[in-house]
């Protein structure tokens, strides 16, 4: 690293990028090597030795106290203290530290906003504020954009530039090929835990990828224009409120057809969790309908909308997709388990259970030891894999697919959206959600963009990016001239502070 | 495919309805408001009932008609009832509740002190409140206790064997030193000794803190008296007669009328409870100590990025926890009883539930020690002027104004986000 310089860091998910950091970060100990700054070996046993060493952090998962203010974010761990072993918090000295920062940069931050009411962006302007207030040189970015609309995504790229003008080195991790191109000085690609190359940014995008994946990669969907049938699903007027009583889903209608893909894009933490949720019948519908074919669907138990033929991929395959302790065998039956021919009566029939296992990990390409292997000691790719496995050997009306490649491999990521375009072709509805807009954009036939618990515009997969992105942030485009209502800031409040939380997403490429 | 417009997208405020919190709690005290006016009203006698406002029936004291006043005191509760049912402005909602609660309690009171046997009607206040603070001490101090534990993010459900345990040693170490001071210092590191175990368990092992605060408690219960049977039961004089800290009286202070002689004129636990509760409110919110705990709490990994050290503050605080407790349980047996077998009896999960009760906050926990406190005061006094509730009824009355506070009262609470939550590094 030199200074002023911006170096990006590219991998795939699981390549040990935030590793690598956590490292530096002194979070991690090494088992072998070391590091060195000015040219002499640095020795971290803790977050506060890199602090000392003018490393800065900024994590995936925001590392904010949610109830604290700003202020008490930014001073713990270096507080100012008046009153000898009292150590009294001298707030006033504090704030005016932070607002100084904050103005020095022209990273405008509220010393007094409690951090659980700050969108994500502001949350991520404060943690930066909150390592430039600690002096550092390096500032390390980790996956800074994964929940960032495309707009707050550009306003990061201008500090970036002005720190970098400011003569701080900045190390940015990312998966995305478009901000690295667009930002980077310098690129060291990881694959494996292995610096495979470096790269300047002039370097094309396909091999950029390359490098990644370590094979050449599409970066598109291939599949035929859609032929849509009958409505399957249908929507009215949904609402439906989140875990805290907070209302999630504020009055949707959507319909998807036979044949066809409706994608749902949105920055997490918008109600999609929640409607998709709410149409499965695992969470309560507050008012509004839900049909399935004709049949009024809301009321049902989970198990029996997955009879009437309704395909579920959760969003979070580790909490909602799988029993990671169960064998692969067992989990790819866990829909069907008691009915012919896996069950009869109270017994199972584990042959007919793992001769079926054999086959569909044959069929889906699933690798693992064994089909006795526990679930959990699968990879992401592979564990998601047997999910959709499960779920598409049945015969299916509507398939509902959340983040469906998460957290997976590009091999994985390939063979799962050429199985979600086969289910479509068969004349499945199909609805995907993704918080990943380049995923929503390949794999739909008309894009569903929700904002704040509404679907806020329904625009075809041809639409230009930066026209979803600002729907995404929750202006619509039309909106502003047909109706009387107020304009809408950018960057108000999000529904709720909690998109931070799982920030994971997909390792697809900008496109 | 066009865009649709979407003519507003402002966030719809969560409609709770009509039947908001608010509302039900009006409902409920309105009913009772009712039921105080009425049968409070017909069952009081037309004796005077008196408040004195010293230790005895001497002395000035509120005078009121016991039937007059059963239903005067109704009435009040009706009203505030019906303010909270009509709907009243967010920060009103505590004190009017106030008000309607005090309400009911002093119209049942008319009742009872005006039904009481002759000569016996009138209710001493000073005593009352005196009572009332040596009946909330060990919650005060077992509640301490919790928030220190829990606001660094461990659960602190061994309240009940640290209260025990600094009993047992302070008046153990007492007896034989027939030093007050020394027992105290044992007794803090009897309460301590508990918390280690609890720290090391929870902390180190990741055993479940729950599960491991009951078995310490029970360890207690086993172990003291054990030892009470062996060694206190055998030789009382030299085991168990632990010197008694006497009371101090308080220059000036104890010269204000009613609460000089109630409060002020007391031992020095119930100094040292009241001067923690202010020194454990002050540190918590306003010195680095506090930020540093409180953020070790909410979100420990965030606190270990920025260099505070997460498993020392959680250790530290336990620690002191059990120090606190311990000195709680001393205010038994330096100051008040000898020692008896499993003489906390409860008041550790009482104490729990004035942590909870008020919203792991110090100055909240004194005030649902105090109101817990009140309660079992009560029903002694109750019991003393013979009156017509049986008494088993009496004794339950600090554990059903629990569950009711607990329940119902306290409205969404919200424990600090990591309690519970063993940290692993990495």
């Amino acid at each position: 690293m030199e200074p002023g310089e911006i170096h990006a860091l590219l991998g795939e998910n699981g390549a040990g990028k935030s590793t690598l950091m956590n490292v530096l970060y002194g979070l991690y100990q090494p088992d072998e090597g070391e590091i060195l700054v000015d040219g002499k070996p640095l020795k971290l046993k803790g977050p506060s030795d890199a602090i000392g060493a003018g490393i800065g952090m900024v994590h995936q998962h925001f590392m904010l106290v949610p109830v604290f203010t700003v202020t008490e974010n930014i001073m713990l761990g270096a507080e100012q203290v008046r009153g000898g072993i009292a150590g009294f918090l001298d707030r006033r000295r504090a704030r005016r530290e932070v607002t100084e920062v904050s103005e020095r940069y022209n990273l405008r931050v509220d010393p007094d906003a409690v951090i659980e009411d700050l969108p994500v962006g502001i949350q991520q302007r404060v943690e930066i504020v909150k390592a430039l207030t600690r002096d550092v040189d390096l500032l390390i970015l980790d996956e800074p954009t994964a929940v960032l609309t495309p707009q707050e995504t550009e306003e990061l790229l201008t500090v970036m530039r002005a720190l970098k003008a400011a003569g701080k080195s900045i190390v940015f991790i990312t998966h995305k090929l478009g901000e690295v191109k667009a930002i980077a000085d310098r690129i060291t690609v990881i694959r494996r835990g292995k610096t495979v190359g470096t790269a300047s940014p002039e370097a094309s995008r396909d091999e950029l990828a390359a490098l990644m994946v370590g094979r050449n990669v599409r970066l598109t969907v291939d599949k035929t224009p859609a032929t849509p049938g009958e409505p399957v699903l249908e929507v009215a007027g949904l609402v439906v409120d989140d875990d805290r009583q907070i209302r999630a889903v504020d009055g949707v209608d959507l319909t998807v057809r036979a044949g066809e893909v409706l994608g749902v894009a949105g920055v997490q933490g918008n109600g999609q969790t929640e409607l998709i949720e709410a149409i499965m019948g695992l969470r309560p519908v507050l008012a509004g309908t839900v049909s399935l074919a004709g049949d009024r669907i809301n009321g049902w138990k989970p198990k029996k909308v997955l009879r009437a033929g309704v395909g579920y991929v959760p969003e979070d395959r580790s909490v909602d997709g799988l029993v990671k302790e169960f064998s692969v065998a067992e989990n790819l039956v866990l829909d069907i388990y008691d009915r012919p021919p896996f069950g009869a009566g109270l017994a199972l029939k584990p042959d007919v259970i793992a001769a079926s296992a054999k086959e569909r990990i044959e069929q889906f390409d699933v690798r693992t030891s064994s089909a006795d292997a526990a679930v959990g000691t699968l990879s992401g790719g592979n564990q998601q894999k047997v999910i959709v496995a499960r779920e598409l050997s049945r015969p299916l009306k509507l398939l509902i697919a959340a983040q469906p490649t998460r957290g997976v491999d590009v091999g994985s990521i390939e063979f799962i959206h050429s199985q979600i375009v086969h289910e479509r072709d068969v004349g499945t509805a199909v609805m995907v959600v993704s918080s990943e807009l380049d995923e929503v954009i390949g794999l739909a036939d008309r894009i569903a963009v929700m904002y704040r618990g509404r679907i806020i515009g329904i625009v075809g997969p041809d639409t230009p990016r930066e026209e979803i992105g600002l729907l995404m942030a929750g202006i619509s485009p039309d909106a502003a001239h047909e109706s009387n209502t107020d304009a809408v800031p950018g960057d108000g409040p999000a529904t709720d502070g909690s998109p931070a939380r799982d920030a994971g997403s997909a390792n697809k490429d900008e496109a | 495919m066009s865009t649709m417009a979407v003519p507003d997208i402002a966030v719809a405020p969560v409609d709770e309805g009509f039947w908001t919190r608010s509302r039900k709690v009006g409902l409920t005290l309105l009913g009772l408001g009712l039921l105080s006016a009425v049968l409070f009203g017909a069952l009081a006698t037309d004796q005077q009932a008196r408040f004195t406002l010293s230790d005895d029936a001497a002395g000035a004291a509120l005078e009121i008609n016991g039937t007059i006043g059963a239903i005067l005191f109704g009435i009040i509760a009706i009203a505030a009832g019906a303010a909270l049912l009509a709907g009243v402005p967010k920060r009103w909602f505590v004190p009017v509740l106030g008000v309607g609660l005090v309400g009911f309690v002093l119209s049942f009171l008319c009742w009872q002190v005006s039904a009481a046997p002759t000569g016996q009607n009138f209710m001493p206040l000073v005593n009352i409140i005196r009572g009332t603070f040596i009946l909330a001490l060990p919650l005060i101090f077992g509640a301490l206790a919790g928030v220190l534990c829990e606001r660094s993010g461990v659960v602190n459900v061994a309240i009940e064997g640290q209260l025990l345990m600094g009993a047992f040693s302070g008046a153990l170490f007492g007896s034989i030193s027939g030093s007050v001071w020394v027992g105290l210092v044992a007794a803090a590191i009897g309460g301590a000794f508990i918390s280690l175990l609890l720290a090391v368990f929870a902390i180190r092992y990741l055993v479940d803190q729950v599960v491991m605060g009951i078995v310490l408690n029970l360890l207690a219960v086993g172990v003291t008296g054990f030892l009470y049977e062996r060694l206190m039961q055998t030789d009382a004089a030299r085991y168990n007669s632990a010197p008694r800290f006497s009371n101090w009286e308080i220059p000036l202070l104890k010269d204000i009328p009613v609460l000089g002689p109630a409060l002020f004129r007391g031992n020095i636990f119930l100094y040292l409870g009241l001067l923690l509760v202010l020194v454990i409110h002050i540190g918590l919110f306003r010195t680095r100590w506090g930020l540093r705990t409180r953020s070790v709490g909410e979100h420990p990994i965030a606190a270990d990025t920025l260099g505070v050290k997460v498993l020392r503050v959680r250790y530290r605080n336990v620690l002191l926890a059990g120090v606190v407790a311990g000195i709680g349980g001393a205010s038994y047996t330096l100051a008040l009883y000898s020692f008896t077998k499993n003489m906390i009896g409860g008041k550790g999960f009482i104490a729990l539930a004035a942590l909870i009760f008020g919203r792991w906050n110090p100055t909240g926990a004194l005030l649902a020690a105090l109101f817990f406190g009140f309660a079992d005061q009560l029903a002694t006094y109750l019991g003393a002027i013979s009156s017509s509730i049986p008494s088993q009824f009496l004794a339950m009355l600090p554990y059903l104004a629990t569950i009711l506070a607990v329940a119902g009262l306290v409205g969404r609470v919200r424990a600090p986000a990591a309690d519970g939550k063993p940290y692993i590094k990495g």
